[in-house]
């Protein structure tokens, strides 16, 4: 009995890190309606970012995060202006191919910078922490750590997008774009911010990711295929919705793995292929596409 | 197609033109001397030769999903693994004849598709495009648990299945040559076939009413529905004939290759990124696009692989560019500047004069294309 709670509860965890790589993606579809295949690879090229500056600048890993944040923003809003935003219309299949093609570049350039070598980011003890629970069990403080900055992020979010000017103006370009132009609205620059954020929680998760487990060039889209089940798992328009597709795929995997390790990935995928079937708005969709 | 005057139909649909009848022409030769080859060339010909014709095969399925139907899939190599795995269960496990087993696998390929379809068609645009990648995720890890085919690790094909080949043999009693040589050949020839069938077969397809329904799909989705076109059942099928010659293509790579492996056989950078890229480069939505791609490719891969990530860069980025600034890619906007269409698939109406003969009257094109 311990044993399944116990696996539960690290599945209910992890789903907070598959939260926080969804939160990302779903921001980008919500406004722009893109979805970004490169993602998981921008989640990757964040954690070798923080990497550089903490060796570089000889800075712990919080404080080289710190630094990272307002970068990749930046980054984020460079590669929308400068390419994303030619590429996005009716037509689905130039973006996509665009990011497909980005994601190969990242992943290659991540290599030939970083080598395949798999890293970690390191702090003094806090990954290997746990505080005691009953029976024995005990939890992670890291994991826990995870569930509360998605549980932060997706809060934050959530203000942003229902309680300031900026976030009117995402949900009126969202909703009818030309309207939103005519009312003076500058769309371009509202698809730049946008992925300026997405690449700040990016970042956020890119630490935890870090933190957590080892990485290397090649994970980004293993973890974009994560951030996208969450997403469809949730259904589609809702950040709540989001967090509760990465706890349902989270707790698939750690059940999958306790039966047979080989069995992780597979469990999560197959859990994500029952709601598509039986659900295939998602379990709490809010938008209708 | 109430016709006032009965006696002479007054005007006629034409998709041939002048430039196409050519092309057949050069097209019956260029096959001939193509099936030819294995006479007077040499092996590493034959296997330059087989690599060009199967990636060719593959662009053309995936032309037919992303192109013409508007399926953008990111995913083939979900059935490219699974053709491949299917012809090492038929050969390994019921000693099957490898060229037969590579028809059974295209076909259980195809099988699988239909099921599968209705799971991915719940998924629309980008959404579709990312979900058959979680498929061909799935698929990678259940044929790596399969432990009699080599699990995670993979297998090799036994000689039976190889040198041993009653086609293989046949050559080798034909030629006189040694049974690797002869199975070069021998791969070479299923290529060959399996490229003329692929264009075949797309190409058949658009010239049927079926095209005609595909084009109104992609011009206007809710518009062809009101004139009687079943969109989702005509992407059914359009997945399924995709899956299937995905399928029968990775069956036959890796009958050449001889020795399989869950990543390599479900990869995405060798089935779909690089299939993306041959059609993206020759020219999305055209039959000529995809044979002009891959030569395009194979030139530069020949050039520059050596150079590994870099080369992969470069790769990805040639196709932003292209996509950026030439969207109909290389032959596309040939094709476009000099009107030429080898395959074409645009259908022209041509009325006919007060005397009844088609030819004497200006002909009025109209537009009921994919252009």
């Amino acid at each position: 009995m311990t044993a399944i709670f116990d696996t539960i509860l690290q599945g209910v965890l992890l789903g907070g890190l598959y939260a926080l790589f969804a939160a990302g993606l779903a921001l980008i579809f919500g406004v722009m309606r893109l979805v970004n295949l490169a993602h998981g690879d921008l989640i990757v090229l964040a954690a070798y970012l923080i990497l550089l500056i903490a060796n570089a600048l000889h800075l712990g890993i919080i404080l080289s995060f710190l630094i990272a944040l307002p970068l990749m923003f930046a980054a984020g809003y460079v590669l929308q202006a400068g390419l994303l935003n030619r590429v996005i219309g009716n037509d689905i299949l130039v973006p996509l191919l665009t990011t497909f093609g980005l994601s190969i570049i990242l992943q290659n350039a991540m290599l030939t910078g970083f080598s395949a070598d798999s890293r970690r980011l390191t702090t003094d003890g806090i990954e290997t922490a746990s505080l005691p629970l009953f029976n024995g069990m005990a939890i992670g403080i890291m994991p826990l750590l995870t569930f509360a900055a998605a549980v932060g992020v997706i809060v934050a979010l959530n203000q942003l997008f229902y309680r300031t000017a900026l976030g009117r103006a995402f949900r009126a370009v969202s909703d009818d774009p030309v309207t939103a132009r005519l009312m003076g609205i500058d769309d371009k620059q509202l698809f730049a911010i946008a992925m300026g954020v997405a690449l700040t929680v990016c970042t956020i998760a890119a630490l935890f990711l870090g933190l957590r487990a080892n990485f290397d060039p090649t994970i980004g889209p293993g973890r974009l295929i994560f951030a996208f089940e969450a997403v469809i798992i949730g259904g589609l328009g809702s950040l709540w919705g989001t967090l509760a597709g990465g706890v349902i795929l989270g707790v698939a995997q750690t059940i999958g793995a306790s039966i047979n390790p080989e069995w992780q990935l597979l469990a999560g995928h197959l859990a994500f292929l029952v709601v598509l079937a039986v659900a295939p708005r998602g379990l709490f969709p809010r938008a209708v596409d | 197609m109430a016709m006032t005057n009965a006696a002479a139909p007054r005007f006629a649909i034409r998709t041939r033109t002048p430039v196409s009848t050519i092309a057949a022409v050069c097209c019956v030769v260029l096959v001939v001397v193509l099936a030819a080859l294995p006479f007077f060339a040499g092996r590493s010909v034959m296997q330059n030769m087989f690599f060009i014709l199967t990636m060719l095969s593959l662009a053309q399925f995936w032309n037919l999903l992303a192109g013409y139907s508007g399926l953008i899939s990111v995913g083939q190599q979900a059935f490219v693994g699974l053709g491949a795995y299917l012809l090492f269960a038929w050969t390994i496990l019921g000693g099957v004849d490898p060229v037969l087993a590579i028809v059974l696998s295209g076909a259980i390929a195809a099988l699988v598709a239909l099921p599968t379809s209705f799971l991915v068609f719940r998924l629309k645009g980008a959404y579709f495009a990312v979900g058959t990648w979680v498929v061909a995720e799935v698929f990678r890890l259940i044929l790596a648990q399969v432990k009699i085919l080599g699990g995670g690790t993979g297998t090799a094909l036994p000689k039976e299945a190889t040198n041993d080949a009653a086609f293989v043999q046949w050559i080798v009693q034909m030629t006189g040559e040694r049974a690797a040589v002869a199975r070069d050949k021998a791969d070479y020839w299923l290529a060959l076939i399996l490229a003329i069938g692929a264009i075949g077969l797309v190409y058949g397809l658009l010239r049927s009413r079926r095209g005609l329904a595909l084009a109104a799909i992609r011009d206007n989705e809710a518009a062809s529905g009101s004139v009687g076109v079943d969109a989702t059942r005509m992407k059914r099928l359009v997945y399924v004939v995709s899956a299937f010659g995905a399928g029968m293509t990775g069956a036959l790579i890796y009958l050449a290759k001889a020795r399989i492996s869950p990543d390599a056989a479900f990869s995405l950078i060798d089935w779909t990124a690089f299939v993306f890229f041959i059609v993206i480069i020759g020219g999305i939505a055209t039959i000529e696009g995809p044979i002009v791609g891959v030569l395009i490719f194979w030139l530069i891969q020949n050039e520059l692989s050596s150079f590994g990530s870099v080369y992969l860069m470069l790769l990805g980025a040639l196709a932003i560019i292209v996509m950026l600034f030439f969207p109909k890619g290389v032959w596309g906007t040939l094709a476009e500047r000099f009107d030429l269409h080898l395959f074409p698939i645009r259908r022209s109406l041509e009325f006919a004069s007060a005397a009844g003969d088609p030819k004497s009257s200006p002909a009025v094109e109209e537009e009921i294309s994919h252009d």
